[in-house]
């Protein structure tokens, strides 16, 4: 039971890594007033071009500056479209990702010819597995030595730069002059101008770092989690990154739980099938796989009403004509 | 000395809307200086442009002797220009010292610059008494602490020239003067004060010298003392008006409106209008002030019937409304009550419709509009195009969109659809908001023309002024709560002002 149970939440842990980087490039957009469900998007596009790059160079690490690239190109058209141009934020971000599910798909099947799925990378190319110092000689200790091994070390290094993430974007975030300004223009943008400040170049800093970490996320799933790109592998991802954001109230610790929780659904549901409960019997697979869609849903519906979103957030800030 | 600000000839369009022409400006150093001018004259645009908003098409500006270009606020901030806006520009959610240092950090760290600024602010806060908290979050003062925390912006980045923006259009009278003492403070200590507004009492106030601003032109730069309210709106407007509205004394009838224990929530179940009881008869004008966002436009939904209401009864006439009941806009129309609402851009008008749309607007299911299938154009027409010229909405031009008419005459419009109906009760709020000195006039003549006729009427405005000269009684709101009731004749400004403050009379 308890084996089980670290199994679980291992499993979970790694399952949320790609959740949590797209949620903390969400809190950094969002904050600073611009919606981001771009974020799927992000990292659809990410996956693929780590994978596809990872597979030319033969090096994972090039394969996710590649990710980190597509993601920077596709929340800068994100900016133009609604920052400079001052578009409707949602149907850029739709555009986005419509556009990434469609080039992903075609691109791959172009240069691999294998029904939309890169190939399978060596693995020299892809984010494997650390040992961390003395796992291995502590995983007999009972309970603290067991999580050590089973739950904190054998991560790939994406695993720990995403849990990394967390605090630092919260230092970012609401601690350092970046931030102020950054939660400032989410709010409140004239406050902002006549402040002196220009608002669109902070919210397009703040898309750079929202890029990066979507593109990040993109290579996670690609070249750490599989080794490999197979077409829609973000599997809505991107989505449940947005909503664990939303969940989490913009904040990132909050946001990591969330994420947490979601990845946790996840892990169960694979666990569960098959399992026979008592009264109910065996419960059908469709039902146990729907349980981390069935708990979105629950989640944000029944919790989110109270959470407040940055008051300016969706509008494109136009100084005001008379 | 030269003087603290030189404008020469600034000119400015927007579109085809010359909002500056040819303007000129000169103020000195030390002195506070009053622009007045109706809403729409160029004041905001002038000092926007000043403050690096707008850039001007044409003209210099000149600040202490020399010429720049201002090309952005901080090119404003860095020559020693501060600007206090009509809406402030403050962060909610920001503390006061957050706010303060917003823009002008003196890190890269939050904690360090805000450790840096604190020891200043509070230093500037004693030597201008402006006493604020600096860890105070902003949606928990009242507005005149934000006014003061604007002022300290202002002052933190180290401003000379101070423009404040309609100061007191959000403030009691009480806190208007406290306004006025600070500013009287600043321009003792050597600061410039530019004050813009269109309340002639405020330039008398407290200014020494005071441009009057028309249709984009500036028309007369005056000595304070060698001018009085009188000859300024002249100025303002063009031709001679009428400060003060005439009228007779009211002659209460039957009660018309009955309001008992009335409770309203808003949508995040907080308490907007708390256990008010009142009542409006034939013949009265009732009023009610107060500072905005008190429950007045809580009340106002409530009682046109687009707010529901938890407790308390509301009658009209022989009708009794209790909550829960089955109550809506249209029945209160149907009753007999005519609604002028406060925003009419929002609430009033679809700007999108012509003239003649908007003048049916909630009474468009009306026989008289109707043909068997379809809306009897015609009729609309005539219909409108004769009610315009009785309410002398300019141009009558029933088929003009509503948007291109000018904010009077878009209020005249909506006063005209209302009044026309007759109705036994008329709502109406912030009548004359944002509406020049002609069209107000007209609108007050109207209201009081509608009293005379018998009619009940319930006036909320927030402009003490015009409470004070329409009302046959007054009412004052704070907080929701009913502070207390003042008949006309009573009634002075400074005892509505505590009320509105929420400071209750003393039982004598």
């Amino acid at each position: 039971m308890w084996s089980d149970l670290l199994l679980i939440l291992d499993a979970s842990l790694r399952m949320a890594v790609p959740m949590v980087f797209a949620a903390m490039g969400g809190v950094f957009a969002e904050r600073s007033g611009v919606i981001d469900f771009g974020l799927e998007g992000k990292m659809l596009g990410g996956a693929f071009v780590a994978a596809s790059v990872a597979h030319l160079t033969q090096s994972a690490w090039i394969g996710l500056l590649g990710a980190i690239a597509i993601g920077i190109v596709f929340s800068m058209m994100h900016a133009f479209a609604s920052v400079t141009k001052q578009g409707n934020q949602v149907v850029s971000c739709v555009a986005i990702n419509i556009f990434a599910m469609g080039l992903t798909t075609v691109l791959g099947q172009a240069w691999f010819q294998r029904g939309g799925k890169t190939p399978q990378l060596p693995p020299e190319a892809r984010f494997t597995a650390i040992e961390l110092p003395f796992a291995e000689e502590l995983r007999d200790v009972p309970i603290l030595g067991e999580i050590y091994y089973e739950l904190i070390s054998g991560h790939n290094i994406l695993v720990y730069i995403a849990y990394i993430m967390v605090p630092v974007t919260a230092w970012i975030v609401f601690r350092s002059r970046f931030g102020l300004r950054l939660r400032a223009t989410g709010e409140n943008p004239l406050a902002v101008d006549t402040a002196g400040i220009s608002v669109n170049r902070t919210r397009y800093k703040a898309l750079v770092i929202n890029g990066i970490l979507g593109g990040m996320s993109g290579a996670y799933l690609s070249t750490a989690q599989l080794a490999f790109f197979v077409k829609d592998m973000s599997a809505g991802k991107g989505y449940l990154a947005l909503a664990a954001m939303i969940f989490g109230k913009w904040r990132p610790f909050q946001a990591m739980l969330a994420c947490l929780l979601f990845a946790f659904a996840e892990a169960i549901q694979s666990r569960l099938q098959g399992v026979s409960l008592p009264i109910v019997g065996v419960v059908p697979v469709q039902l146990i796989q729907s349980i981390p869609y069935i708990l979105t849903v629950v989640l944000l519906a029944g919790f989110v009403g109270k959470a407040v979103a940055p008051k300016a957030i969706g509008e494109p800030f136009i100084k005001e004509h008379k | 000395m030269s003087p603290a600000i030189e404008l020469r000839n600034i000119s400015k369009q927007f579109g085809p809307v010359q909002a500056n022409r040819n303007v000129s400006l000169k103020v000195e150093s030390g002195t506070i200086h009053g622009i007045i001018g109706e809403n729409g004259a160029g004041k905001s645009t002038l000092m926007s442009i000043l403050y690096g908003f707008y850039q001007a098409d044409s003209g210099t500006i000149q600040v202490q002797g020399q010429e720049l270009k201002i090309n952005s606020a901080n090119d404003a901030i860095a020559s020693g220009i501060g600007m206090v806006h009509q809406h402030f520009m403050l962060v909610d959610t920001f503390t006061v010292l957050e706010n303060v240092v917003l823009g002008v950090e003196s890190g890269w760290t939050l904690k360090a610059s805000l450790d840096d600024a604190r020891e200043t602010l509070i230093q500037l806060e004693k030597e201008y008494h402006l006493e604020v908290d600096v860890d105070a979050l902003i949606q928990d003062l009242p507005v005149g602490l934000l006014q003061r925390v604007e002022i300290l912006k202002a002052l933190y980045r180290k401003a000379d020239i101070l423009i404040l923006d309609e100061p007191t259009g959000v403030l009691t009278p009480q806190e208007a003067d406290d306004l006025f003492r600070i500013l009287e403070e600043l321009s003792k200590q050597g600061k410039t004060v530019i004050l813009i507004t269109h309340k002639l009492r405020e330039i008398m106030a407290i200014t020494s010298h005071v441009s009057v601003m028309r249709n984009g032109e500036m028309v007369a730069h005056l000595k304070t003392s060698e001018t009085n309210r009188e000859e300024l709106a002249e100025l303002m407007v063009g031709r001679k008006v009428l400060l003060r509205v005439d009228k007779t004394s009211s002659s209460p009838k039957h009660e018309i409106l009955r309001i008992e224990h009335l409770n309203v929530k808003d949508q995040n179940e907080v308490s907007r209008v708390k256990d008010l009881s009142f009542s409006v008869h034939g013949g009265e004008i009732l009023g009610i002030a107060g500072v905005s966002g008190n429950g007045q436009t809580e009340l106002l939904e409530t009682l046109t019937g687009i707010r529901s209401f938890q407790g308390g009864s509301i009658q009209f006439g022989a009708q009794k409304i209790q909550s829960g009941d089955k109550f809506d806009a249209s029945l209160m129309r149907d009753l007999g009550v005519g609604h002028v609402p406060e925003d009419r851009q929002r609430m009033g008008l679809v700007t999108s419709f012509v003239a003649k749309e908007n003048a049916i607007l909630g009474y468009h299911r009306d026989k008289a509009y109707n043909s068997t299938f379809e809306m009897d154009e015609t009729f609309m027409l005539e219909d409108c195009s004769s009610k315009m010229k009785d309410y002398d909405v300019r141009p009558a031009n029933p088929e003009l969109q509503s948007s291109l008419f000018s904010g009077g005459n878009q209020q005249k419009l909506v006063v005209m659809r209302e009044m026309s109906r007759n109705p036994e009760l008329l709502i109406v709020g912030q009548p004359t908001r944002g509406v020049d000195i002609g069209a107000i006039e007209f609108i007050h003549r109207r209201i009081i023309a509608m009293r005379d006729a018998g009619k009940a009427v319930l006036l909320v405005s927030v402009e003490l002024d015009e409470i004070l000269s329409l009302s046959d009684r007054i009412l004052v709101m704070f907080s929701g709560e009913m502070m207390g009731e003042i008949s006309a004749d009573e009634a002075d400004e400074r005892r509505i002002g505590l009320l509105m403050a929420g400071i209750r009379e003393k039982a004598a």
